[in-house]
Parts: C-alpha cells; sequence; structure tokens
C-alpha cells in the first residue's frame, strides 16, 4: 500500500504545517488594533438586551465580559493610557449580568475613579458603580469601603465618612471602618489619613493592579513627608547662616544630616535653587503633590505596573 | 489544473443539494426580509439602516451555519450507511478527491445560496434607506467572512462525518461552533493561566476554529471600516485552517473499513 | 499473468464496543482467475463472498495477505478504470435519473465525454433500462435498482467485472438476461468474477468455481470436474398417501403433498422404485432426473452439519 502512505505522509505534514500556520496567524489576528474588534467587544452594548439574550446563562458571560475587562483595560494600560472609553461599558454590563460580583466593582471603582493616564479619571460613574455594587450587596462592608474612598479621593470627607460609617455597622464588618469614620470626620485632608487609607486598601486587595496603584499613592504620601522635613530643614540652615545650602552633601559634611536623603526608590533627593527639595527621576513616580521639579510636565504614560 | 473526478463530486454534491430542496430555505429568507423590511420601514426611527443590515447579516449567518452542519454531516457516513460509497470508490476515484470534492461541493452551495441572500439583505435596504453609501462596502466584507465561517464549518462537519454518527458529528460542529464564536475570550482566559496549565489551555485555545474575527456584523452595521489588513489575515487564517482540519478527515477516512 | 489474484489473503473483523472481540470472515484465500474467465464464487450466507469482494474493491483493508487484478495493485487508479463493480443489494444517489447517474459514473471512470452519451444509452439498453432512464432512482423498485447496478459495471467496458449475486431480486426474465449478458461479456473476451448461492447459475454459466465455506475454501475446479464424483439422481411422484416398502427400505427422502408423494432416489434405483410403484398400482404422476449435481457436491463438502443452513436449488 505505497500509494496510502505517500497520502498519509502528504497529509500528515499538512495538517501539522496549516495549524502550525493558523496559529501563526491567529496571533497576528490578535494584534489587529483593537479598534477594528472595538464594536465586537461589546457585542451587544444594552445590558438589559443582553440578559434577555443569553437564556439564563448570564452568570458565565458575566465573567467573559469581566475577563474582557481586565484584559481591555490591562491592554490599554500597557500600551501608554488613551480615554479607556470602554472601561465604564464593560463593568456595567459585567456587574447588570452578575450583580454580585465583587471585584469588578473593586477595580471599577479604582480606575474609573483615577486620572489619566491610570484609569479613566471619571468618578461619577464610578460611585454610581459601586453605589449599585451596595444595592445589590447590602451586606458587603468591602463595597462601602470602596465608595467611601471615592468621596475621599474627591476630597468630598463628609460623603466618605457617610460611607465608613454605614460600612461600619454591617455584621461582619472590619473594625478598621468605624476609626476610618471618625479620622475622615475629624482629619479628612491629613496625610496620616492617606496613608491609613492606602495601607488599607494594600492589605484588603487581591488585585495586583488595586496594589499597584496603592503601593504607589503610599509612595507619593511618603515624598509629600519627606520633602516637607527636608525643606523645613533646609530652612533651618538658611535661618542659622543667611544662605541656602548649595547641595545636601554640604549639611552632610556640616553634620547636618547622616547621609544624601534617598525617595522611597533609593534614589537621591536633590536640592534645587531657593531651597526647593525635589526627586530626582519625577517619571517613576505618580501621584506626587511635592517634589516635581519647576516646569515638570507629567508623562501621559502610565508608570504603574503590577511588578513594582 | 483542476482535478476532474473532484470537479464531478463537487458537481453531484451541489445537485443532490438543490435536489433535496436545500434552496427552499431562500424563501424563508425572503419573506423574513421582507418583513423586517417593511415593519422597520414603518418605525422609522432612525436606525432602519441598522437594523436591517444586522437582522439580515445575522440571518444569513445563521441560515447557512444550519445548513452547512446538516448537509456536512451526513457528507461521509450518509454514504457509507447508504453504501452509495461502494460504487464511487471501486472506481478510479482516490478517498482523498471524494472527500475534497464533497467539501467543494458543500461550500460552493453555500456561496450560491449566500449570492441570493445577499441579494436579498441590499433589496431590504435599498427599500428601507432609499440608497447606498460608500461604507456599504462593509456589508460585502462581512458576507465574505460569512462565507470564511461555512468553510470552516464545512469542514470541520465533514471532519467529524469521517468517522462519527451524525448525532454526534452535529452536536460537535454546532460546540465547536459556539465556543469558536467565543475564541478570543478562551485565548484571553489561557493567557492568564500559568505553567503546564496555562500551557495546555493556550494550546487548546490556539486549536478552536476561531469564529471571533470573522462575524464583524455590528461594526458594519455601524459603518465602521474593516481595516484590510484583517480581511487578508482571516482568508489566510481560513484556508490553512480548513486544510489542517481536511488533512485531519483525509487520515482517518483513508484508514477507514466501509461496513 | 492472471487477472485476478489472491495470495494468502485473511480477514478478521473486530466486532464490539471495545473492538475486542473479533470475527474471522476469511482465512487465509488463495486464488487465480484467468483473464477471460467466467469465475463463480459459492458459498451459503456468511461464507466471507462479499467480504473477499469488498477487500477486492479497496473497500475493506485485509488483515493479512495481498491481491492484484491485472497485475496491478488494489489501490492502483490505473486498474479501477479497467474494472467494473455491482454491489449485493445495490444502492445509489437516489436524487438522481438514472441517465445522470450512469454519466456520472463514466466520468468518475475517466470516459471520454464524448462517446459517453452513445455508451450510456447502450448500457441503459442492456439491462433493458431505456424506458426509465429518466427517471429518479428514489422511484425505482428493487430489481430496476439490480439492473441499474449491472449497467454501472459494465458502462465503462471494464477488462473485469465483479458482481455480487447479480441475480438477487431479479424476476425469471431478469435472470435470463443477466445470463444472456454474461454470455455476453465473455464472448468479448472480458473477465468475470461473481458470486452467488444459487447453484444452477453457477453451473450454467461457469468455466470454474470456488466453494468457500467460513472464510474457507473447501473445493475449486471446472463444473463438471467437480461433479463428476457425483451421481444423479431422479425425482419420482406419484399420487396416494402410502410409501410402498420397496421404496422405504431404500432410505429416500419422501415428501407428501396433500395425495401426492415426492421421492428423491439416486439414479441407478429408479428402475427397482417404479416396479415397486406398479406393484402396489399407484398413479404415477413424473419421473424427473434432478440436475442437482453441484448442489451435491456443495453438500458433501459441506458437510452435514451445514446441510441445513445450506443453499437454495435454483430454479
Ligand atoms: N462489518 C463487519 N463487521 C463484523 N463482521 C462482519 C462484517 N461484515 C461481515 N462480517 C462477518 O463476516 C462473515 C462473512 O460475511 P460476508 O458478508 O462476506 O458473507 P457472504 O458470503 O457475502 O454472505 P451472503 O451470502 O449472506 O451475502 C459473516 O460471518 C459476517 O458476520
Ligand atoms: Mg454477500
Amino acid at each position: 500500500m505505497i500509494r496510502s502512505r505517500q497520502v498519509t505522509a502528504i497529509a500528515s505534514t499538512i495538517l501539522v504545517c496549516s495549524m502550525a500556520s493558523a496559529a501563526l496567524l491567529l496571533h497576528k489576528v490578535d494584534q489587529v488594533p483593537p479598534a477594528a474588534t472595538l464594536q465586537q467587544m461589546l457585542y451587544i452594548s444594552s445590558p438589559k438586551l443582553l440578559k434577555r439574550l443569553c437564556l439564563g446563562y448570564e452568570g458565565l458571560l458575566a465573567d467573559i465580559y469581566w475577563t474582557r475587562t481586565v484584559q481591555y483595560f490591562g491592554g490599554k494600560h500597557s500600551q501608554g493610557g488613551g480615554t479607556y472609553k470602554l472601561l465604564w461599558p464593560l463593568l456595567n454590563i459585567t456587574t447588570q449580568l452578575d450583580p454580585h460580583l465583587i471585584p469588578a466593582y473593586e477595580f471599577g471603582g479604582t480606575f474609573l475613579t483615577a486620572k489619566q493616564p491610570e484609569g479613566a479619571g471619571d468618578p461619577g460613574k464610578a460611585i454610581e458603580l459601586v453605589q449599585y455594587g451596595t444595592q445589590n450587596n447590602p451586606d458587603n462592608w468591602r463595597l462601602y469601603y470602596d465608595l467611601a474612598f471615592i468621596y475621599y479621593d474627591q476630597k468630598d470627607y463628609r460623603h466618605a465618612a457617610e460611607a465608613f460609617l454605614r460600612g461600619s455597622q454591617l455584621p461582619n464588618t472590619h473594625p478598621f471602618l468605624k476609626i476610618m469614620a471618625a479620622q475622615m470626620a475629624q482629619h479628612g485632608g491629613d496625610l496620616e489619613t492617606a496613608r491609613m487609607m492606602w495601607s488599607a486598601t494594600y492589605r484588603t486587595t487581591h488585585d495586583k493592579m488595586i496594589q499597584a496603584n496603592a503601593t504607589a499613592h503610599l509612595r507619593a504620601i511618603q515624598v509629600n513627608e519627606d520633602v516637607t522635613a527636608l525643606e523645613r530643614l533646609v530652612q533651618a540652615w538658611r535661618d542659622r547662616t543667611g544662605h541656602f545650602p548649595g547641595t545636601f552633601t554640604e549639611m552632610v559634611s556640616s553634620g547636618w544630616m547622616r547621609g544624601i536623603p534617598l525617595d522611597p526608590l533609593r534614589h537621591p533627593y536633590r536640592l534645587e535653587y531657593g531651597g526647593r527639595v525635589v526627586v530626582s527621576n519625577p517619571d517613576d513616580l505618580p501621584f506626587l503633590d511635592k517634589g516635581l521639579p519647576i516646569g515638570h510636565i507629567p508623562s501621559a504614560v502610565p508608570k504603574l505596573s503590577p511588578a513594582n | 489544473m483542476m482535478n476532474t473526478r473532484i470537479l464531478h463530486i463537487a458537481t453531484n454534491t451541489f445537485r443532490e443539494a438543490v435536489r433535496d430542496r436545500v434552496l427552499y430555505n431562500l424563501i424563508a429568507f425572503a419573506l423574513l426580509m421582507s418583513a423586517a423590511a417593511v415593519l422597520v420601514g414603518q418605525i422609522s426611527i432612525q436606525i432602519e439602516r441598522l437594523v436591517v443590515i444586522n437582522l439580515g447579516l445575522t440571518a444569513v449567518s445563521l441560515f447557512g451555519i444550519v445548513i452547512a452542519i446538516f448537509i456536512g454531516i451526513g457528507l461521509v457516513s450518509k454514504e457509507i450507511d447508504k453504501r452509495t460509497l461502494y460504487t464511487v470508490l471501486s472506481r478510479p476515484v482516490r478517498r482523498w478527491e471524494f472527500i475534497a470534492g464533497k467539501f467543494f461541493g458543500l461550500s460552493g452551495t453555500l456561496v450560491v445560496n449566500t449570492f441570493f441572500m445577499a441579494i436579498g439583505v441590499f433589496a431590504a435596504l435599498a427599500y428601507v434607506s432609499h440608497h447606498f453609501e460608500r461604507s456599504d462596502v462593509g456589508i460585502l466584507v462581512a458576507l465574505y467572512f460569512i462565507i470564511l465561517q461555512f468553510v470552516i464549518i464545512t469542514a470541520l462537519a465533514l471532519f467529524f462525518s469521517s468517522f462519527s454518527t451524525p448525532i454526534f458529528s452535529a452536536i460537535f460542529a454546532f460546540w465547536l461552533f459556539v465556543i469558536g464564536s467565543f475564541a478570543q475570550d478562551l485565548r484571553n482566559f489561557a493567557a492568564m493561566a500559568h505553567g503546564t496549565t496555562g500551557l495546555l489551555a493556550t494550546g487548546a485555545a490556539y486549536l478552536i476554529p476561531n469564529f471571533s474575527a470573522l462575524n464583524v456584523i455590528s461594526q458594519v452595521a455601524h459603518g465602521e471600516p474593516v481595516p484590510h489588513r484583517l480581511i487578508l489575515l482571516n482568508t489566510a487564517y481560513v484556508l490553512v485552517y480548513s486544510a489542517a482540519v481536511l488533512s485531519g478527515a483525509v487520515l482517518i477516512f483513508e484508514r477507514r473499513n466501509l461496513k | 499473468m492472471p487477472a485476478i489474484e489472491i495470495v494468502d489473503l485473511e480477514k478478521i473483523y473486530a466486532a464490539g464496543f471495545w473492538r475486542k472481540r473479533s470475527k474471522r470472515a476469511l482465512q487465509p484465500l488463495n486464488l487465480a482467475i484467468a483473464e477471460g474467465e467466467i469465475f463463480g464464487f459459492l458459498g451459503p450466507n456468511g461464507a466471507g463472498k462479499t467480504t473477499t469482494l469488498k477487500i477486492l474493491m479497496g473497500l475493506v483493508f485485509p488483515t493479512a495477505g495481498t491481491a492484484r487484478i491485472l497485475g496491478m495493485k488494489l489501490d492502483d487508479p490505473r486498474m479501477k478504470a479497467q474494472i467494473g463493480f455491482l454491489p449485493e443489494q445495490p444502492y445509489f444517489y437516489d436524487h438522481l435519473t438514472a441517465r445522470e447517474l450512469l454519466r456520472y459514473y463514466g466520468q468518475l471512470s475517466g470516459m471520454d465525454p464524448k462517446q459517453l452519451s452513445r455508451k450510456v444509452d447502450t448500457a441503459l439498453e442492456q439491462v433493458k433500462l431505456s424506458g426509465s432512464a429518466n427517471v429518479q432512482l428514489r422511484k425505482f423498485s428493487k430489481g430496476m435498482l439490480q439492473r441499474a447496478g449491472i449497467a454501472q459495471a459494465i458502462l465503462h467496458d471494464p477488462k473485469v467485472v465483479f458482481l455480487d449475486e447479480p441475480m438477487s431480486g431479479l424476476d425469471p426474465m431478469g435472470r435470463r438476461e443477466v445470463r444472456t449478458l454474461i454470455e455476453e461479456l465473455k464472448g468479448q473476451g472480458k473477465t468475470v468474477f461473481f458470486s452467488t448461492h444459487i447453484l444452477s447459475d453457477a453451473e450454467a454459466l461457469c468455466d470454474r468455481v470456488a466453494i468457500i465455506h467460513q472464510g474457507e475454501l473447501r473445493g475449486i475446479g471446472a463444473v463438471a470436474e467437480l461433479t463428476a464424483s457425483v451421481h444423479g439422481k431422479v425425482e419420482i411422484v406419484w399420487q396416494g398417501g402410502a410409501v410402498p416398502a420397496g421404496i422405504r427400505s431404500m432410505g429416500a427422502e419422501c415428501h407428501s403433498a396433500g395425495d401426492t408423494m415426492r421421492v428423491i432416489l439416486p439414479e441407478e434405483n429408479q428402475d427397482t422404485a417404479l416396479e415397486a410403484l406398479r406393484r402396489e398400482h399407484l398413479r404415477l404422476i413424473s419421473v424427473v432426473p434432478v440436475r442437482t449435481s453441484l448442489e451435491d457436491y456443495f453438500v458433501a463438502q459441506l458437510g452435514t452439519s451445514a446441510k441445513s443452513e445450506a443453499v437454495s436449488p435454483g430454479t
């Protein structure tokens, strides 16, 4: 049966080669700019219609949309940010399909709120999303925490305190919420409050992106404190000597410091003209209020990455 | 140089489909399109075009898929059951030629069927909006992608038909169509897994036919252009994927003892 | 070079869901059939005739052994263009008419398109289907399908024709026509290999026959050779219920139907039996020599155990 062996050999070769090239082509198809598949990502953009069409398999579909949300956001984020204009519709569909998908609220609360390029910068939608979450999951303290956080981020300390209070009255609540309610009411704008908030977020989440976000905020708070303290010291030097120090080295050799001060990423702080203290590489430290060099233009590209 | 035996088998497959009144589905389709056109025309809420294109193309796709599966699954197994194959294979027809002929025959049937349906879609569109737009070229692209879907389904149905009973073949083919429509999501899922599981999942995800990139219906309905690159990639993908599936069918069928 | 050469051909079917049980359909089989020969392949139901033909047509694959047709391998398309095959209980694409079917098969056999129409008409004429040439095969009767099957087997002027039970499903007229057709094929110098369990057909047509039982070759040779050792028999029928003692003592088998009796006796006992009937004054109805010589051989070969499942005598 020589001939049949020939057919077998040819068919097997075609099978293997074709399957391999099919996989390669698929890889290429996946790389076609997402604009091409924008519409497709949503398929059907009305959650109500979708719910009716999926014949009771909402759970599975919600999971699919949730994966899409994460993929979409992660993909855009690593490609340099942008407007994230599908983030809200995707989260909306996901949570409408499965209102009990808690990670979606947590994720949405964080990244709808965060300013561009780190997030969509739409706190209004974030509040709408998380409030929908608390309506559907009234016993989940985590959602009140997320809600409070969004208000806090908007410097709306009264609403933040209120959300913490409501969360702290739930049966299985975290004791931390009660403390935060009080802290928020009295010292809303303090750095200490901010530090408490972000470390709590870091400790209570499982989401790598959210953790990275919290870490970056904690670093920014650290820089804020460092810069405040260092500038005070520099001012004291000037009061003593009548002029600003030229460099930190000068202060170290005079015994005012034990060494050149380092920022949370272990890069040295720099002393600029007029006693200003700045970080040496501002692009690696998002969310800074203080310590930015004069004339520094914030990067349009997001800096968060789960690896940091 | 086209192998004439493949051509004759393909022609006979086409003739069989026509004589078995497969094209009657066009009547149902025509009725659906006319009803839709008339209804949408009366409601008139600025989305007539959108509705007609969405509905029309979705119907073209679903009608064709049902035909592809239900004829495809019988292409080989029915001929074995009825023993019509005996007198074919005792002639100078090689088994792979038979598979190829059947594949081209059914694909051709579906192309003809889709052609008539396309006329229906454009007629309904002309009826509701009285003019065509430049972006309507996208509809042709969507139709082309739909035909590419049929090609893959035909190959798959033929593959299952070469070793399984029609009912199982239908279940397998339909199942692959459904999960293939979520192929991209599955690749995303797989990409999230790590280690050996991740590797296996990724492998499996790449084996599944990718129908998700072949569906541009809603995009086209909104008048968004389809990138040329995607047209090219999809065409190449469908060609190699069907070749792989058909080779699988040939490998199995070459070894089969006809009962 | 023999037209058909079968060497140690063996087939074991795997059966059962897990393919664990197996069924031996063919013991190692050896046959050589010369060109121009009409060869009968005889055996009771389940003997392995169809299995052999399917292997030769490349429809199933042998477990062991090889075969060649016209000196070429079984999967050689050049060989397949020169053979014709009629399967048992043939069934065809029923959406086609008889003429379309033959055209299609002619195309698959690579026939010259210019001659195709003429050859199709000739083949239809040969099997007396010209009147139904444009009727879809789904409206054909069993015998008409058998005729269409024969037509497609001889359509492309093959050198070797394989027929699996060509007479089954045919009326007496049809059988005679097929006999004539096979004789014509022989006249044209073609080789015909046909299976049957109808002995009279084989006896009338075949140059040689092979007898197969339970997948095993039990005898092969010219019909005359095979039957030389077996003596002829007569059938005697008379009126009246009793069997004379003289006949009963011969140990012959007696059958009664209404008030007639029928016995089948070896030829040499004929005179004694008639004498006995005359003595009893019974009314003689007929004395007929029974031409079942091949059948006798058949029965002898298959042994007494196989007698019951054996063969139906031909008409
Ligand atoms: N597909 C199969 N699977 C398993 N066993 C089979 C198969 N086909 C045939 N057999 C067995 O092989 C043996 C020979 O069958 P075959 O059909 O060759 O007999 P045959 O001589 O043609 O009989 P008939 O006169 O009834 O047509 C039988 O015992 C049958 O049960
Ligand atoms: Mg048989």
